[in-house]
């Protein structure tokens, strides 16, 4: 039916029509047309929460201290320490405790960038996405989750997504004031950003190092992703 | 190119299935694993009652709407760049994904865990167009070595030993010393993770599914513990999403909701380890991620559902629960099943899907003991949708001429009430012979329940007549 003298766009209207054709008339009984729109319009400008869990709904240092709890729960090390000066010496003592090459590579991000890494001379800093061969990488999380010891990554030219997913180990640094107690609060915090500069291309969830059961449902770590995540939660809650 | 349907061969299937001494061993891991863990992440979790009844009316209001939130998912996901391709079938499907790959000149493509590719067979297609398609969630791999389908839908390879894995490995790593030590389930994975870590890098497209596709943000979302699937999706340059219809979302908000029981039911994990949403393609700046996105959106035959008494299977958000929890799922796995879908959830969508002339045994391959419905994160009610299928398979005289004969002649009896019981006190007197100490070891047309268990034998005398002898 769909010979070569059909073009491409040609084609792609008509699946579009068939789909929506059949969708509308399995729909036709759900009521008035305007009632329904109304309904459609509220649930995408109003944004109301649902039931959010109390488990997370505490503050302060509570609130920093179920991040680490639950994020321990699935394998990540937490690391507390005063003041992002600290960071470069916090990394090199990690490096040197795994015994792993005196090496890191991170983003743009000024929050890093900036950092006094002359204090651990000996790290060799490299920037930018990872070429698959990093051992360990440094990102930025734009916030994180007590609730299930959650991170929120999110792409642009500060913070590569490779870096999250390709390195045997991924260090994270995160502001403790920057633990929400749930969800919802991050997304509205992402919302209001995306006002202004968009949703970023990626936003991602990491609640602890990469794992695998599909071999007798023995539960193993570092199955594609980075075999260790520790994070770094800097200042007090 | 059609799918491989081995349903109609259910029965011959369960045999071998319950003698396959590998897959018996594979299979006590489900009933181990999951319903422990599931159970736990549910009582760490006081709100999980309140969160499935609203994850329902989440996926009730969205798929009462769908016509209009397809058309909002459609506008957003081009205002952030990503291109929308929808397909009627699994050939429109098929063929808009190469469409995509033949002008990028793709010759592999790298993929994240998918149903829906399983559903429209992608992989035997791309190969078929010289494309080479390389699973990459662990459990994909597995079965990709193997020329098998998955048996569960979020486990693929649970039916595979660890011992099997090792000879899979030695058959196809030939590039690797035939020495190495691979008695430990970490060598195997390490031994995948190299292998796999040079074609992400090399892949010119990546394809992955979709747990939802967020309306508010055009977005689409997976959820994975691997990391496959956002190397998938990042390293290539093009990214092709695959999802159905049903995998619309409404917002942000309501996707939290979706999360908090997804893995939580599936494997008992409070949350997975990678949520990622994306949106578009990599934005100006960006230093990685693809330059071009597109969603592929998949009807086949899910709008005809939509308009009958399956919509409420349309709810599913393939945690797998339900054939965690499934006695059959239990004693004969995935494969017997003979379709994508498997267990509970596989009954009530593959007759949807692929025709129930061709996938009638699987509604009944149910004790209708409920446990299917009593785990699932959104109520969808399993039995009910099975005995519906029952039922049309009754109507469409899809049923063998005995067992309709049987049935017609009981309905003939229990329509007329002095008949019934004369029968039945002929029938009890009839059987007694068989019986010994209230069992019956064998039973004449009763076979195949006899073969394996004994048959409890009725009382001598029915209740109404003994009711009848009290008053």
């Amino acid at each position: 039916m769909e010979g070569p003298l059909v073009s491409a766009a040609e084609r792609e209207d008509r699946r579009r029509a068939a789909v929506f054709g059949k969708v509308r008339r399995a729909l036709a009984g759900e009521g008035e047309g305007e009632a329904r729109r109304e309904a459609v319009r509220e649930r995408l400008s109003r944004h109301k929460a649902n039931v959010i869990p109390a488990r997370g709904q505490v503050d302060g240092e509570s609130r920093v201290a179920l991040f680490a709890e639950m994020a321990e729960k699935v394998s990540a090390t937490v690391e507390r320490i005063a003041s992002p000066e600290d960071l470069p010496e916090a990394v090199a003592e990690y490096l040197r405790a795994k015994n792993l090459p005196s090496a890191l590579r991170m983003g743009a991000d000024a929050r890093l960038r900036d950092l006094p890494w002359q204090k651990a001379p000996q790290i060799e800093l490299k920037h930018g996405p990872s070429d698959g061969h990093d051992l360990a990488t440094l990102s930025h999380a734009f916030a994180g989750v007590a609730e299930t010891g959650t991170l929120y990554l999110v792409s642009g030219e500060d913070n590569p997504t490779s870096l999250n997913f390709l390195p045997e180990h991924h260090l994270v640094v995160i502001a403790a004031s920057d633990i929400a107690g749930d969800y919802e609060a991050v997304w509205a915090e992402l919302r209001a950003r995306a006002e202004k500069e968009g949703l970023p291309r990626t936003v991602n969830l990491i609640t602890g190092p990469s794992r695998s059961a599909d071999i007798e449902q023995t539960l193993l770590l570092g199955a594609h992703g980075p075999r260790a995540l520790h994070i770094f939660v800097v200042g007090k809650g | 190119m059609s799918l491989h349907i081995t349903s109609p061969a259910f029965k011959e299937n369960a045999v071998d299935a319950l003698a396959n001494v590998d897959l018996q061993q594979a299979l006590a891991h489900v009933e181990r694993g999951f319903i422990h863990k599931r159970q736990a992440a549910v009582d760490a979790l006081p709100e999980f009652e309140a969160l499935r009844r609203e994850a329902k009316a989440i996926k009730d209001h969205t798929l009462a709407h769908l016509d209009l939130y397809l058309e909002a998912f459609e506008e957003n996901a081009l205002k952030a760049g990503a291109e929308v391709h929808f397909a009627e079938t699994a050939e429109d499907a098929r063929q808009a994904v190469l469409e995509i790959c033949r002008r990028v000149g793709a010759k592999t493509v790298t993929k994240g865990k998918s149903m829906i590719s399983e559903e429209i067979g992608l992989n035997t297609f791309l190969e078929a167009s010289d494309i080479v398609p390389v699973e990459t969630d662990l459990g994909e791999y597995i079965i990709q070595l193997r020329g098998e389908t998955p048996s569960h839908i979020i486990a693929p390879a649970v039916h595979v030993t660890r011992s099997q894995v090792e000879a899979d490995f030695r058959r196809v790593h030939t590039h690797l010393d035939p020495e190495r030590d691979l008695t430990e389930p970490v060598s195997l994975l390490s031994e995948a993770r190299a292998a796999l870590r040079e074609k992400f890098l090399a892949a010119d497209v990546g394809i992955t599914g979709a747990n939802f596709l967020v309306v508010e943000t055009g977005s689409s979302v997976i959820v994975t513990n691997e990391g496959n699937g956002d190397l998938t999706q990042i390293l290539p340059r093009v990214h092709i999403v695959i999802a159905s219809l049903e995998k619309l979302v409404p917002n942000l908000e309501d996707v939290s909701t979706l999360l908090r029981v997804l893995a939580r039911s599936a494997t008992g994990q409070e949350m997975s380890v990678y949520t990622t949403f994306s949106t578009g393609p990599r934005r100006p700046g960006d230093p990685d991620g693809p330059e071009e996105t597109h969603i592929v959106i998949l009807d086949n035959g899910r709008s005809e559902m939509l308009a009958d008494e399956y919509r409420e299977m349309l709810r599913c958000i393939r945690c797998g629960a339900c054939m965690n929890h499934c006695p059959v799922y239990h004693a004969i796995g995935g494969h017997a099943y003979g379709a994508t879908y498997v267990g509970p959830m596989g009954a009530v969508l593959a007759p949807a899907l692929f025709g129930l002339e061709h996938t009638a045994n699987l509604p009944n391959a149910s004790t209708f003991c409920g446990r299917c419905e009593s785990v699932c994160p959104v109520g969808i009610p399993l039995p009910k949708l099975m005995r519906h299928w029952r039922e049309r398979e009754y109507e469409r005289h899809l049923k063998p001429a005995t067992e309709r004969s049987g049935l017609a002649l009981w309905a003939f009896l229990a329509r007329r009430p002095k008949l019934y019981r004369l029968a039945t006190r002929i029938g009890l007197a009839a059987l007694s012979p068989f019986g010994r100490k209230g069992r019956f070891a064998w039973l004449p047309l009763a076979g195949g329940w006899t073969r394996h268990r004994d048959l409890p034998a009725p009382a001598a005398k029915s209740f109404v007549a003994q009711w009848k002898a009290r008053s």
